[in-house]
């Protein structure tokens, strides 16, 4: 079989280091040689080019396609339109199936894929494309979500109706508890379209095999289930595919849904030959959906002291044409709509909608980063009529071991919000503003004044996000390891299908391997579908899932290891059942040091796979929302201290502070550097990045346009992680790359308000909010 | 076209280039050098960063034929005796390693050149010259803290080994 070069291979986690250790990247050294094989990368001898015919319009009725100018090209081989697809035309998410392959009858909205061209090279495919002739008979899109809303049957998207999911979620009894309150405060919060923005553009290859089917190379958060949606659209049984994981560059949730996979696939067994697809910025900004838009009302009750009575929210979020995630992004802005708070009379209506807008669906914080904002301005707006401190109105209804959420899930595990605020309240404050150096003002080396409008403030902002899959999702995860003795060295192997997107799990499961199997040399496989399904890299899950069978898979091989260092060393052996390994020894309890690893083994070879399924969650009522519907919480709580030109608009984010509890350190610095990047994401949609749509119609598809914060935006940023371990879970963790895009962003807002007065509903905050 | 150039030290001709083709392109899938990156091909990421006679430039904003008769070294060349059984990562290298600069590592080609040229210039940056010199490098998963963490670093190696 032939594989392509800079094919993604075994690599040798170098160094040591064990559970709580932070060893080197297995990945490190390729990463920065630039031999790292990324999806993008990847290169055989006869490939063609890939490229993709997208709508202009966001919603139009296709009269014709003609194809035969683009297919007459020289140097094109293939034009394909959705007559083509063998199988199923439409695929999706969560088996919701109706994201077309490539558009039949009516395109849904802009950057829809239409046609598919394979070509010698891409600028050749490029100009195919420009000679695809279509007829349109162009429509008025649907855009407004709160119309939908009010008039779900007839603005109609999808044939299901306007609304994804409606999820209520009723506690108590909220009219009552309006009657009582001393204090009443209400708000409206927009949060714009984010883009996940990773790196590495959507790309990768696929190859013809010998048995009629593909091997692919893809960057993908989950293969598996990415081949569940590849298989039944190509025309091809799940076992004609061969996934292997190329490098990816960057995921935050943009890689959940499919992109070139089906699309490469359907050219390359159509002209026979591996098919490269690379998208550009312009098209990934296509190729890809987003963070939901949001709009929401809230309307809180409270005693004079800043007790919270009630709440009363209703939230709005924009999916855009086509499901994706839109029903489980809806159940989790549902389920912490009102953040870890305790609050005894709850009213919360959540929809998920369609229109004609770019479909939304997972990034990073899924759901949970739109109410946070809302909740977090509503709790400032609390403390402010109340008359007590932003941290005060937090600590005074934060939730703890043992209380409830709107969904009446009891929190089983350590949730110490009181004392986290407390903790950095106390954090030390960055110093004054020296205004002699220009950089260090609002704007940079681009400001026009001498500083005389830059204002201080300081805001804080909490966030509490659900770890693993939710609702009911039998979430789990798969791992092979094989322990042999290799060139005289006990050599562990650790094969999932899991997804390194980043984060670090590579090194994680090295660090497993050397801890449970006390080996130091541990090689890890490259991830592909001959292993079982690791579940996807998003929901901060993977050190929880994919970690938990790797120390399950490492327990079943250690426990092998001890019974054949019993029977071979049973005569020496003064009683049975007391033996363990450390430090690559086998050790009697009351012996000692008996025999290495490398001697036990001998030239046997001891292999286990597990998987690893989390505490199981229940579903979210669908008239009350009651249900344990989460199997973990994990929170972190920000203070941001900003600079603010009052006269110019601009704002300069000085500092970040954050704690975060993670049940058990793993490894520090994989875990800083997951704190670090998300706070970075929360501060890009607080004062920055959005995706301006108008008319359906994206306006800013690209880096000049769509603004992620530099190296000067960022501040530097002050951490304590706290360790308050999850019983449930594999060495105590918490899940931990998701909570601080949730607190980031509130947190920066309220500190802008806190330097201008202003009310800022709406993230991101614009100069013109400022200075208005 | 035909393009002449030297690429890591090492002469090259490449055939077939087409006029519109990128530096970029060319030292990706013409010359099997995919380690400067792809991320935005318009000059915003600096992802594709390469040193141009000495002078780092996006090599997305270059012209494939602006490289005749010209040097480009690349992050496939940093590292002493690349590619080879002896290689020797450079300093820069080690410390974004080391210090937990990288994660998805998309970035980090086009960061390495760009801060192996800041300490070629200023031997013990400051915070501050460090984030004027990577402005034009956007990284999308560390909030930057260990990539400043990595390039002190580098520059206090570089100053250890050069006394």
């Amino acid at each position: 079989m032939a594989t392509p070069i800079k094919s993604p291979g075994h690599v040798a986690a170098p160094g040591q280091g064990g559970v709580g250790d932070s060893p080197l990247r297995p990945d490190g050294t390729l990463k920065v040689t630039g031999e790292f094989a990324y999806s993008s990368d990847l290169w055989m001898d006869g490939m063609l080019w890939g490229a993709t015919l997208r709508s202009p319009h966001p919603r139009a009725r296709i009269l014709s396609v003609d194809i035969g100018p683009a297919l007459a090209t020289p140097g094109v081989h293939a034009v394909l339109t959705h007559e083509d697809v063998p199988g199923r035309k439409v695929y999706g998410l969560d088996h919701t199936e109706d994201q077309p392959v490539l558009a039949f009858g009516e395109v849904r909205h802009q950057g829809e894929p239409i046609a598919l061209v394979a070509a010698d090279h891409p600028e050749i495919a490029r100009r195919a494309l420009e000679r695809i002739a279509i007829e349109w008979e162009v429509l008025t899109p649907i855009t407004d979500p709160r119309a939908v809303i009010a008039d779900p049957a007839n603005l109609k998207v999808q044939e299901r109706g306007g609304i994804a999911r409606h999820q209520p979620v009723r506690v108590g009894d909220v009219e009552a508890a309006r009657a009582r309150a001393d204090v009443v405060v209400s708000g409206e919060y927009q949060v714009g379209i984010q883009d996940q923005a990773f790196l590495g553009p959507e790309s990768g290859l696929a190859v013809p095999n010998e048995a009629g089917g593909l091997d692919m190379y893809v960057s993908t958060q989950w293969m598996h289930n990415d081949l569940k949606q590849i298989a039944p659209c190509l025309g091809l049984a799940e076992e004609q595919i061969r996934m292997t994981l190329a490098g990816v560059g960057g995921a935050f949730g943009g890689r959940e849904d499919l992109s070139m996979q089906i699309h490469a696939g359907l050219l390359a067994l159509h002209t026979g030959k591996p098919v490269k697809m690379s998208y550009n910025r312009y098209e990934s900004f296509f190729g890809h959906v987003h963070r939901h838009p949001a709009d929401m009302r809230y309307e809180y009750g409270a005693t004079a002291d800043g007790r919270i009575l009630y709440a009363d929210v209703e939230i709005v979020l924009d999916g855009g044409a086509y499901t994706s995630a839109t029903l489980n992004v809806t159940g989790n802005a549902a389920s912490l709509g009102v953040g870890p708070y305790e609050i005894p009379n709850i009213r919360i209506d959540a929809y998920g909608v369609y229109t004609n807008n770019p479909p939304c669906g997972a990034m990073r914080g899924f759901g949970a980063v739109q109410a946070c904002f809302a909740y977090e301005s509503m709790m400032d707006k609390l403390a402010a009529a109340c008359g007590i401190s932003p941290v005060e109105v937090r600590r005074r209804n934060a939730v703890s071991q043992g209380s409830k959420l709107a969904t009446g899930q009891v929190i089983e595990s350590p949730a110490p919000l009181a004392e986290m605020l407390t903790r950095l309240e106390a954090m030390p404050m960055p110093a004054e503003l020296d205004a002699s150096d220009i950089r260090d003002l609002p704007g940079g080396a681009s400001q026009t004044t001498h500083g005389e409008g830059v204002v201080r403030g300081v805001g804080y902002g909490v966030g509490i996000k659900n770890i693993c899959f939710s609702e009911g999702f039998d979430d789990y995860s798969t791992a092979r390891v094989r322990l042999e003795v290799i060139g005289g060295e006990a050599t562990a192997l650790v094969h999932t299908a899991a997804a390194e997107v980043g984060q670090g799990l590579v090194t994680l499961k090295a660090q497993i391997a050397r801890t449970e199997l006390g080996v130091q040399r541990v090689t890890i496989a490259p991830a592909d579908n001959t292993v079982g399904d690791a579940g996807s890299s998003s929901a901060s899950r993977q050190s929880y899932m994919t970690g938990g069978a790797v120390k399950t898979a490492c327990e079943a091989v250690r426990a092998r290891l001890l019974a054949m260092a019993e029977r071979k060393l049973g005569r020496w052996l003064r009683s049975f059942g007391d033996l363990n390994v450390v430090g690559g020894k086998i050790v009697s309890r009351s012996q000692g040091v008996l025999a290495t690893i490398e001697e036990v083994l001998g030239d046997e070879v001891i292999e286990e796979t597990r998987e690893y399924h989390h505490r199981p969650t229940t579903g979210m009522d669908p008239v009350t929302g009651q249900g344990a519907s989460h199997t973990q919480l994990a929170i972190c709580v920000h203070r941001a201290v900003v600079d603010v030109d009052v006269d110019l608009g601009l704002v300069k984010v000085v500092e970040l502070a954050a704690v975060q509890d993670v049940g058990k350190i793993l490894n520090r610095l994989s875990l800083e550097g997951q704190i670090h990047g998300g706070s970075a994401q929360g501060l890009g949609l607080a004062v920055m990045e959005e995706i301006v749509v108008s008319g359906g119609l994206v306006r800013n598809p690209s880096f000049t346009d769509y603004l992620i914060p530099t190296i000067l935006d960022m501040p530097p940023m002050r951490l304590d992680i706290v360790e308050n371990p999850d019983p449930d879970a594999p060495y105590g963790l918490r899940g931990a790359g998701e909570p601080p895009t949730l607190s980031s962003t509130p947190a920066i807002v309220a500190a802008v308000r806190d330097a201008t007065g202003r009310a800022l509903t709406r993230v991101p905050v614009r100069p013109e909010h400022i200075v208005a | 076209m035909r393009v002449n150039f030297t690429v890591n030290g090492s002469r090259e001709t490449v055939d077939d280039v087409w006029e519109g083709e990128s530096l970029l392109y060319m030292l990706r899938e013409r010359m099997g050098l995919p380690g400067s990156k792809n991320a935005c091909e318009q000059g915003e990421c600096g992802s594709c960063t390469v040193y141009l006679d000495g002078v780092p430039a996006c090599s997305c904003l270059v012209a494939a034929g602006q490289a005749e008769g010209r040097e480009v070294r690349t992050v496939e060349g940093l590292a002493e005796g690349s590619s080879g059984v002896d290689e020797k990562l450079d300093p820069v290298q080690e410390a974004f390693v080391e210090a937990g600069a990288v994660q998805c590592g998309f970035c980090t080609p086009g960061l390495i050149v760009q801060s192996h040229d800041l300490i070629a210039r200023v031997p013990d940056p400051s915070d501050a010259e460090i984030r004027e010199a990577l402005a034009g490098n956007l990284c999308r998963c560390t909030g930057y803290e260990k990539i400043l963490d990595a390039v002190r670093l580098a520059a206090r190696r570089k100053a250890e080994a050069a006394r």
